[in-house]
């Protein structure tokens, strides 16, 4: 199964790569943005897991590797043939 | 079954398909035709341009390898060496500015580090379009960042450089990287395979499809379809890199291989070829072995990718096991993929078939050499000058002007993205006239530069060629070193064109000419043609990377004034020239001629003084005259003084007064000292009938020039600094 | 006082921190490699600076998993020295040995330049030689040197002294323009609680030497050296 695992900064944390991002958009003419923020996506093929079990090991693996939990935090998913489960 | 369009697509003539049939005695397959087009490209096989580079002097008491291998090496005493090449990354810059920047960083490191030398230090030198486009700060950011992404990762400091802006240059930038480093003499390795039944191995990166025929990129111009060539710019991993270094130099200083060669330009197909050709062997690979990233890759895109981070070598069977212990111990992939045979052919194999089978030679050695058409343009060199333009009324403001352009501005900006002090050598940091690294444990010091005045290559390509080896040379005196070597990235037009042909013909007379004068061997470089969009052409651009030693490194001193009550004293003659001149560009935009005289005896007697001056403890500065002339370099001289010293010069000669602040009369250096020192100068000078004369004393917050006692110019440090710094960081703010 | 100096992949600083400690200061020291359990007696171990992986994933989140910080935690949890710098700080922020995290540089630039820093509390281990207050001139050269902690995690640090070496200018103030990569409290430098763990993201190996411009540098090695001195000689760990 693969999962998609997206690490983004928490909201207390100041993210200068989306607001240059953000700045890009607006200044492209794209008025209707009012916040980016930038983050990273991981998509891990995982195998022999059943759901149950990649319930557990992709947050363990998301809190020790993936995300730094000072700064980061993480939502995820199991993407199911691809297309989102 | 191989029509034209093929052959253009692989940008082989007809004529040079004619040529392979008869070397191999067939036609050649799909994939033989890929490895011909590749190593008979411009890049790879200087077609167009071996039969001139023949011209450059190359030997040398000191040259341990001169051109021809990965990289110069030039005997420095005690036992040391070093290794240096400069290489360009022009065409894959403009279309991925980043990684083709980065990627140019990484080849010339593998290209120093396969040779046995430790990296110890990066020069660059990048020629953008003018700053108002913003495609242009595009590119310049995407490139700065490149390297510095790099050469930081990897751990080997940027430590000097120089960045110009003209419009030429705006889609056709240059980014030439130089590289440096260090080995024992007795342990220098070189890109032979030798000793039939050797074991070849494969090491580092695994091969995916990237930069495909990008070798064959950079030997074309860019037209309208470019943009869709994106995939062949290959993606950089320096922790691979940095890995793959300290794997080789570990077997290296083991003792454990024979041979070595990165897999750059032509991948795979380039490092097997010439390293079998290099020992008048042959070679046999299996390509079913070769580490792959992606799926279903064929042999043409195994041979042809160039995929970084990877390296060729050759062992002796019973080595073969602990060498890919010390790869296995650095993470990477270290596979015996073939062997070195005898019979001089290059066979490959591929799912048990025999999908290459030519002669080495035909590869490597056998590429037809042009001697292209060469045709002097009409009007050139200048011999009927246009009249000067009246020099301005403000000259404070002329030189304050000057002083905020581009391409004289303080580049502090791009060299703080770079780490230019690791490896705790760097002794003058980016902004002196060269880079000075000491070497551990030893007095001496080795002093570096780059250097090119393309505006003068365009105005008189001959006088262009000359001067900037001796402004190089010029650059490495005002730190106290002695040239002992140097390297040359030649970057041209279309060689098709015959007057493109012609520059590059004058330019090399005169690198040669200098270079002969000087006694300094070239020990190898690199020339990057088809510079040209939709038939315009660059300016001829060589930029000249020049290695020097320093006797003593605590002697050494840097630009800036040190001390309020020195004298400043002149060495060399101001004429009256501004042809050429970066106040005629910028003040009067104009760029005509004719370009600065040089007397190269008078040059190197200049640099004599200067270098025996600095020896002796005589100076507390020096700075060569260059870009902007003589009011420029005080004005540099100031800002860069710890404390901000202005200064007061009285001068006399009876020129025009711009001539007098800007003209780039060569041979040029100006030094600082106390007044106590002056008749010891006045004597190593007069030794050497140098002139020597008495312009000015440092002190006060300002720049004072007075010109036969009426003063010309009065502007404060302070307004000089800030219009200088402030450039290039207000071009590159936020919008 | 034997050294220890930590080399793992993509480590580029180990061999300049080396030759401070070996050639400049002559004391015993020894590469440590991340692969090992061994860290053969040293009194102090550095985590010396460069890209340890590439800084791939984050600086310094994949050495944590090196197999000698398994070592080095513990050593440090007996109390021995342990000093991070640069990459080498982010990798015991990355253990927790420190508390924060870094993130990228304000300007969104790698920066390579000299710094002034104000040496805040003069009475650990790392800056005994200096006097409180002191300004020191060390380069950084860092893309993501910007500290962080959440603001109850800066407020302790700050109670209890943890803060060693601020970003400040060259006439000792605290200001925003000294505090070139944004971190929080212009923080360059921090030590644990116990005192014995101190990282700082600023260069003190890059002026040792006058040749290289500046000697500020080596109060922090001096300090080790002499808190040494009045350490009972180490057993061999077993």
């Amino acid at each position: 199964m693969k999962v998609r695992i997206l690490v983004s900064f928490k909201e207390s944390v100041l993210d200068p790569q989306g607001q240059t991002v953000k700045n890009a958009l607006l200044t492209l003419g794209y008025q209707s943005v009012k916040d980016v923020r930038q983050g990273k996506v991981f998509e891990i093929e995982l195998a022999g897991l059943s759901e149950a079990e990649a319930g557990r090991v992709v947050p363990e693996m998301a809190n020790k590797v993936l995300a730094n939990p000072i700064i980061e935090k993480f939502t995820w998913q199991i993407l199911k043939d691809g297309k989102k489960g | 079954m191989i029509d034209l369009k093929l052959l253009a697509d692989h940008n082989l003539t007809s004529d040079e398909c004619g040529r392979i049939v008869e070397l191999i005695g067939r036609e050649p397959n799909i994939t033989e035709l890929g490895i011909f087009s590749t190593m008979w490209s411009e890049h790879c096989s200087y077609k167009s341009s071996r039969v001139f580079l023949r011209r450059l002097p190359t030997k040398g008491k000191y040259v341990i390898q001169g051109p021809g291998e990965n990289a110069g090496v030039i005997d420095i005493g005690g036992g040391l060496a070093v290794v240096f090449k400069i290489e360009s990354h022009n065409h894959p810059s403009f279309l991925e500015p980043f990684q083709g920047a980065a990627t140019g960083a990484g080849g010339i490191l593998r290209d120093i580090f396969t040779m046995g030398a430790r990296p110890i230090a990066l020069l660059d030198s990048l020629r953008f379009g003018p700053l108002e486009d913003p495609k242009n700060r595009a590119i310049m950011e995407g490139v700065v960042s490149g390297i510095s992404s790099y050469g930081n990762s990897i751990g080997v400091p940027t430590v000097g450089g120089e960045v110009y802006f003209q419009e030429g240059y705006a889609r056709n930038p240059l980014v030439n990287v130089f590289c440096l480093g260090l080995a024992r003499k007795d342990k220098i390795f070189y890109a032979k395979a030798e000793g039939v039944g050797n074991p070849v191995l494969y090491v580092g990166s695994k091969t995916g499809r990237d930069g495909i025929h990008g070798a064959t990129m950079a030997s074309a111009e860019f037209g309208k379809e470019t943009e869709q060539k994106r995939p062949n710019v290959q993606v950089g991993d320096p922790f691979k890199e940095k890995l793959l270094l300290e794997a080789c130099l570990e077997v290296m200083d083991r003792g454990l291989i024979i041979g070595i060669q990165d897999m750059g330009a032509a991948g795979l197909t380039c490092s097997t070829t010439e390293m079998a050709a290099k020992a008048g062997n042959g070679i046999a690979i299996d390509l079913d072995l070769v580490p792959q990233r992606e799926e279903g890759m064929t042999p043409y895109e195994i041979m042809l990718s160039e995929s970084q981070e990877r390296m060729l070598l050759v062992c002796s069977r019973e080595n073969l096991a602990e060498v890919q212990g010390v790869f296995a111990k650095w993470d990477l992939d270290a596979v015996n993929i073939g062997e070195v045979v005898a019979g001089g052919q290059i066979r490959v194999s591929w799912q048990g078939e025999t999908v290459v089978d030519v002669p080495v030679s035909a590869v490597v050695d056998l590429c037809p050499a042009y001697t292209r058409p060469s045709r002097r343009p009409a009007g050139q060199p200048a011999t009927d000058v246009p009249k000067a333009p009246p020099p301005p009324a403000r000259l404070s403001e002329a030189l304050l002007k000057i002083m905020a352009d581009p391409t004289i501005a303080d580049k502090t900006w791009v060299y703080r993205q770079y780490d230019h002090m690791v490896q705790t050598n760097t002794v003058l940091l980016p902004g002196a006239d060269a880079a000075v690294l000491r070497i551990k444990g030893r007095k001496k010091a080795l002093a570096m530069t780059l250097d090119g005045n393309s505006l003068y290559c365009q105005i008189d390509p001959r006088a262009g060629g000359r001067i900037a080896v001796a402004e190089a040379c010029r650059n490495l005196a005002c730190v106290g070193a002695r040239p002992v070597g140097v390297t040359n990235c030649l970057n041209f037009g279309n060689p098709e064109k015959p007057e493109v042909m012609w520059q590059f013909e004058e330019v090399i007379d005169g690198l040669a000419e200098a270079c002969r004068a000087f006694g300094i061997p070239v020990t190898g470089g690199n020339v990057s043609f088809y510079n040209d969009t939709e038939g315009a052409s660059i300016y001829p651009t060589p930029v000249l990377g020049v290695v020097g030693m320093i006797r003593d490194v605590g002697r050494v001193v840097s630009l800036g004034f040190r001390k309020d009550g020195d004298v400043i004293v002149l060495l060399g003659e101001t004429g009256e020239e501004i042809g050429g001149s970066q106040y005629l560009r910028i003040i009067h935009g104009r760029e005509t001629g004719p370009a600065p005289a040089l007397d190269l005896a008078r040059e190197k007697k200049v640099q004599e003084v200067c270098i025996a001056a600095i020896e002796r403890g005589l100076v507390r500065s020096a700075h060569d005259v260059s870009d902007g002339g003589l009011a420029v370099c005080i004005a540099e001289s100031c800002i860069q003084s710890p404390g901000k010293l202005g200064c007061t010069l009285d001068l006399k000669e009876d020129i025009r007064d711009d001539a007098l602040l800007f003209g780039e009369s060569q041979s040029r250096i100006v030094v600082s000292l106390g007044r106590s020192r002056l008749p010891g100068l006045r004597k190593l000078a007069a030794r050497k009938k140098v002139n020597l004369g008495v312009i000015g004393r440092v002190g006060g917050r300002d720049v004072v020039v007075r010109r036969a006692g009426r003063e010309i110019v009065r502007v404060p440090v302070e307004r000089l600094r800030s219009a200088w710094e402030e450039t290039l960081p207000r071009a590159f703010s936020v919008r | 006082m034997k050294f220890g100096v930590v080399v793992f992949p993509g480590s580029n600083c180990d061999s300049d921190t080396f030759h401070v400690l070996k050639s400049v200061f002559r004391q015993p020291t020894t590469y440590l490699w991340h692969k090992d359990h061994d860290l053969r007696g040293v009194d102090c171990v550095v985590l010396p600076g460069g890209f340890s992986y590439g800084d791939y994933l984050r600086s310094g989140a994949i050495a944590k998993f090196s197999p000698l910080m398994r070592e080095v935690r513990e050593f440090a949890s007996h109390g021995g020295l342990v000093l991070g710098i640069c990459n080498g700080f982010q990798v015991l922020l990355e253990l927790g040995l420190l508390p924060g995290a870094t993130l990228r540089n304000k300007n969104l630039k790698f920066l390579c330049e000299p710094v002034h820093l104000r040496v805040e509390n003069a009475q650990t281990r790392f800056s005994t030689k200096a006097a409180s207050r002191q300004i020191l001139r060390i380069p950084i050269a860092h893309f993501d040197g910007n500290y962080f902690a959440p603001p109850e995690q800066l407020r302790e640090l700050e109670k209890n002294r943890q803060v060693v070496f601020r970003y400040v200018d060259e006439r000792g103030r605290a200001t925003a323009a000294a505090n070139v990569n944004g971190s929080a409290a212009n923080i360059a430098g921090i030590v644990n609680r116990e005192g014995n763990v101190l990282g700082m993201m600023p260069h003190p190996e890059r002026a040792s030497e006058a040749l290289l411009g500046s000697e500020d540098g080596r109060v922090v090695f001096e300090s080790l050296i002499q808190s040494g001195k009045s350490l009972p000689r180490r057993r061999e760990t077993p």
